[in-house]
């Protein structure tokens, strides 16, 4: 029976981002992280009796901006809905969201996938909804006796992103994930820090099994609140393989016509989801339209203004670094995860370096730079001039690839002087002069006997000995000779 | 100091800018009817007398520097206890907020400071708003002061009855179905609600946020007008208000309405209507034609009011309010669960469920409780479409009535109330008994339109009748030019309740 069983899970995604606004999304509190428990509240976000929020245009031109890059249908008009349901670290008890008009609807986006066996495909994930609604407080369990509750986060904008449950498994949720973590903060919507709790996921899960000519599905488990992409994984993982065996031990009983929805929640500690509630007993959240706020009128003018402010996104900026400067789909991947670093690289070319040449100072020391400090490559403060002028002394072989590293990690480091000042002054640049490099490899030769004995002969320690008297010469010469040179004039002197 | 309790605010303010009397005195004069009369009446929830004196001593100090103090400069008025002010306690006369104290102050009341009024305390009310006589109050029923056994109306009650009684000249209140405009009818006093959205909304609590409007009560129409003015207009912290500018109401309350057509809505004037108010009411519309004003008849379908065979009354309007109000209620007072303020429980023994639906028993009333239960009840899934959305579709039909009424006429003259005031406990037991004291009221707060009532004579019984003068939204002008035109020609404002501190 096992032999013709096909199971395919079946995985839609919840995300949501908090926007990076200055201000909360209905009261001028800062939008800030990290503080001294309520320091940032109001009597609008603290839910005092007769404060009234007044909407942040700001959140919602972000919101926007997501939307429209999600290909998703921004309406002319949408509205503000209270979701009423009693938790301590909602201070009103009610939550100000978008029920029946979201901001954006029936979106999509594509997401590179790498397969098992290396090879990446773009999956189109999908989007159902995109709404704005303020987030929630957070309950402190670990001050003092008892809970607190710290309202700093209450009325942070928070974008609500459902996808379509067109997601077939880990690697595909995983990369539709990243890919919207990638987005945002491409986009300068949000910082999408997971560690800050400003990118959650709530994925839903269940199984299509296809078994003797019949179909089976699964009940759908969602999980709430997932803060890290490792959390999320496990916990996909974890699902398919107990909702298998759970079909397998009783595939009439263990289905979605029978257990409907049901809500597991993720143990951290087990790795491993457990049993919460029936969807059935969820609450009634008594949607209706909030009547403190006035509806959100959306015109042409606005949406193109916010629209024109996207420029080009990841995938498409992928595909022109391929097609327009040859590059490998890897390395057009590793400098398309911010805009920043594309954009530097942009800048570099259009100086009229040659990309190739940039993209190895952007990945090399760069991407060695950017990872020590933890930010993009875009951000270690090399200008676009300085990498084109770099990259063209490289070219015109002016200084060789290690000297050019050693000035890229100097402009990285914040050195004001332009790469050729550099190279002057710290003595970088290629020695030419063919007498001085016939001194240095002489002189490597007298030193080294036993070495250009090795290098001659016909032994294994031939070539160890030929690099070993190559870097006596690039010793003596302070990294500046061409290696080529050396090389070449090295084994005309050995023969 | 009995003068200076019985001026109207803008005699008072004039007499205190004239120097005949001192801001000092005149607050004084207050805080001593308040001492000598609130034992019979309970206007009051709390009084702030050293802040009172301090604030009118310090006007008292700015005239005599000198300089301008304002609209409303040295004049006393009362709030109700539903405002906030960063000073004193913001009760809403409920258990639930006994000791909430507001960090900020509502903006119609920064306003009134801003103009030079002395803020004498807070007013009591039924609970959150929610009643019509004030007997749902937690603190004690508000007394009338034409008749201690009778109740005042309310909510705004204790604005009412403090106004009449001249424990004070002028007070805020705030109308969400007639909480103004009943109690004023009862009380014989001025009660004015303007267009929804006029008066910002911040720092009032709410009740039904789509209804819920401050407004004055005053002892005549032209100090309607002059409050009016100062707390009107547009506040960036509340998104419904009105970005339109304010006309100075009071400078042209004078000036007649002319040519002046007024709608007598036919669906109003039937049997369901107590004899003596109708009559009343037709005398008035009679003075007005004797001075020029035509008489026309306008229909509002949908407000109409119907006689079953017991001869209970029911109304579309009364319906639709109730489901729109007390949806909007249970989703306001959601956040009174004794978590940050407010009430809460000693008995919970660390379970936060029983904790917040403990907190809620013991913390509010139960006339909070009944509409805070039926609001869930119509927001339910399965039940939202047939209650709260319905509800709304018939509320645009009672405004659409009113916008071709008004196509007709410049105002509507009609009932403020069904009756006059009425005994307490009379109602109490019976809340579809009570909540038919708005049957005449609570239409326009659905339209979202301007409404005043003002005392064009007494009962019988020596009660006071109201006459509800209303008009198109942002017509506030043309409401209180009308009210002003009748004022003048009739002697109605001429008498006294029985309790009066003058």
């Amino acid at each position: 029976m096992s032999d013709d069983v096909i199971i395919t899970p079946i995985i839609g995604l919840e995300i949501h981002v908090e926007l990076a606004t200055a201000t909360k999304m209905f009261c001028r509190c800062a939008n800030r992280f990290g503080d001294e428990p309520n320091t940032h509240v109001c009597p609008v976000c603290l839910g005092l009796p007769g404060a009234l929020p007044v909407m942040n245009a700001a959140a919602v031109e972000l919101a926007m901006t997501v939307a429209l890059a999600l290909d998703c249908t921004v309406p002319d008009f949408t509205k503000w809905d209270r979701k009423g349901y009693y938790y301590p670290d909602l201070p009103k008890n009610y939550q100000i969201s978008q029920y029946d008009l979201p901001l954006g609807a029936r979106g999509r986006l594509a997401v590179p996938v790498t397969g098992d066996d290396g090879v990446v495909t773009t999956k189109t994930v999908r989007v159902k909804r995109a709404h704005l609604e303020e987030d929630a407080g957070k309950n402190i369990h670990d001050r003092g006796a008892g809970t607190g509750v710290d309202l700093n986060r209450a009325g942070v904008p928070l974008l609500e992103i459902v996808s379509e449950p067109d997601m077939n498994g880990v690697a595909e949720l995983l990369a539709y994930a990243r890919a919207m973590q990638r987005l945002v903060r491409w986009l300068g919507a949000s910082e999408a820090n997971m560690q800050m709790g400003q990118m959650r996921f709530e994925p839903n899960i269940n199984l299509n099994i296809e078994s003797g000519g019949r179909t089976y599905k699964t009940p759908i488990v969602e999980v709430k609140n997932l803060n890290s992409f490792r959390a999320l994984e496990r916990t996909c993982a974890f699902e398919i393989q107990r909702q298998t065996a759970e079909w397998r031990k009783d595939p009439e009983g263990f289905s979605l016509e029978t257990l409907g929805k049901q809500n597991r929640g993720y143990d951290d500690a087990g790795e491993k989801t457990v049993f919460q509630r029936e969807k059935e007993e969820a609450h009634d959240y008594r949607y209706f339209p909030d009547p403190d706020l006035v509806p959100v009128t959306i015109s042409d003018d606005w949406r193109e203004t916010v629209g024109g402010t996207i420029g080009e996104l990841p995938l498409a900026r992928r595909q022109r670094f391929c097609d327009a400067y040859g590059l490998a789909p890897a390395e057009a991947d590793a400098l398309t995860q911010d805009a920043a670093t594309g954009d530097l690289l942009d800048a570099a070319v259009a100086t009229g370096a040659e990309p190739k040449r940039c993209v190895n100072l952007l990945l090399g020391r760069g991407a060695a730079m950017a990872n020590e400090r933890d930010c993009a490559i875009g951000a270690l403060g090399v200008t676009g001039v300085a990498l084109g002028a770099l990259a063209q002394m490289i070219d015109a072989g002016e200084v060789n690839a290690t000297a050019g590293e050693k000035i890229f990690a100097a402009l990285a480091d914040g050195d004001a002087d332009s790469p050729r000042q550099i190279a002057e002054r710290d003595g970088l640049l290629a020695v030419r002069d063919s007498g001085q490099l016939a001194a240095w490899v002489d002189a490597a030769i007298a030193a080294n006997p036993q070495a250009v004995a090795d290098a001659t002969g016909d032994g294994k320690k031939q070539k160890k000995a030929f690099g070993f008297l190559m870097g006596q010469v690039m010793q003596k010469s302070r990294g500046a000779a061409q290696p080529s040179e050396v090389q070449k004039l090295l084994s005309e002197k050995l023969s | 100091m009995t003068d200076a309790l019985d001026m109207t605010a803008t005699q008072l303010r004039d007499a205190i800018a004239a120097g005949d009397v001192s801001a000092g005195e005149a607050t004084r004069a207050c805080l001593d009817a308040i001492e000598r009369t609130d034992g019979q009446l309970a206007c009051f929830n709390e009084v702030y007398a050293d802040r009172a004196t301090q604030q009118a001593d310090r006007i008292d100090q700015r005239l005599a520097a000198g300089e301008s103090v304002g609209a409303l400069g040295g004049v006393p008025v009362a709030v109700k206890d539903n405002m906030c002010t960063a000073y004193g306690r913001t009760t809403c006369a409920s258990r639930m907020l006994a000791e909430f104290r507001a960090p900020y102050t509502a903006t119609a009341v920064t306003k009134l400071e801003a103009a030079g009024a002395v803020i004498l305390g807070k007013t009591n009310m039924d609970e959150f708003a929610m009643g019509s006589s004030t007997e749902h109050s937690a603190v004690a029923p508000t007394r009338n002061p034409w008749d201690t056994s009778r109740v005042p109306g309310g909510s705004s009650g204790g604005s009412a009855a403090a106004v009449a009684s001249r424990q004070c000249p002028a007070a805020l209140g705030s109308d969400t179905g007639g909480s103004i405009r009943q109690p004023a009818a009862l009380c014989g006093v001025v009660g004015f609600k303007p267009t929804y959205g006029r008066v910002s909304r911040y720092g009032l609590v709410a009740f039904g946020s789509s209804l819920d409007q401050i407004g004055p009560v005053t002892r005549d129409v032209r100090d309607a007008a002059l409050l009016s003015a100062v707390i009107a207009g547009h506040d960036p912290h509340d998104s419904t208000s009105i970005d339109r500018p304010v006309p100075d109401y009071a400078a042209d309350v004078h000036t007649p309405v002319e040519p002046l057509r007024i709608g007598m809505p036919r669906e109003w004037f039937t049997d369901a209507l107590d004899g003596e108010i109708a009559a009343a009411l037709r005398r008035a519309a009679k003075t007005y034609e004797r001075h020029g004003a035509e008489l026309v008849h306008v229909s509002l379908p949908h407000s109409r009011i119907d006689v079953a065979d017991d001869g209970a009354l029911s109304s579309y309007a009364v319906s639709c309010y109730y489901i729109v109000c007390m949806a909007e209620a249970s989703s306001n007072l959601a956040r009174y669960d004794g978590v940050q303020y407010g009430h809460r429980t000693d008995q919970a023994g660390g379970d936060i469920v029983e904790m917040l639906c403990r907190s809620r028993a013991e913390g509010f009333g139960e006339e909070v409780k009944r509409r805070v239960m039926l609001g869930t009840y119509t927001l339910s899934a399965g039940y939202y479409d047939a209650y709260y959305n319905k509800a709304l579709k018939v509320r645009r039909l009672i405004a659409r009535d009113f916008q071709q009424a008004f196509e007709r006429c410049d105002v509507l003259l009609c009932p403020a109330t069904p009756s006059v005031a009425f005994e307490l406990g009379s109602k109490t037991d019976d809340p579809m008994a009570m909540y038919l004291q708005d049957i005449y009221t609570n239409s326009l707060n659905l339209a979202g339109l301007p409404g005043l009532s003002l005392p064009i004579a007494l009962s019988d019984s020596g009660l006071p009748i109201g006459m509800q003068l209303i008009g198109p939204a942002l017509g506030e002008q043309t409401v209180l030019r009308a009210a002003r035109m009748y004022e003048t020609i009739s002697d109605a404002a001429d008498h006294k309740p029985s309790v009066t501190a003058s």
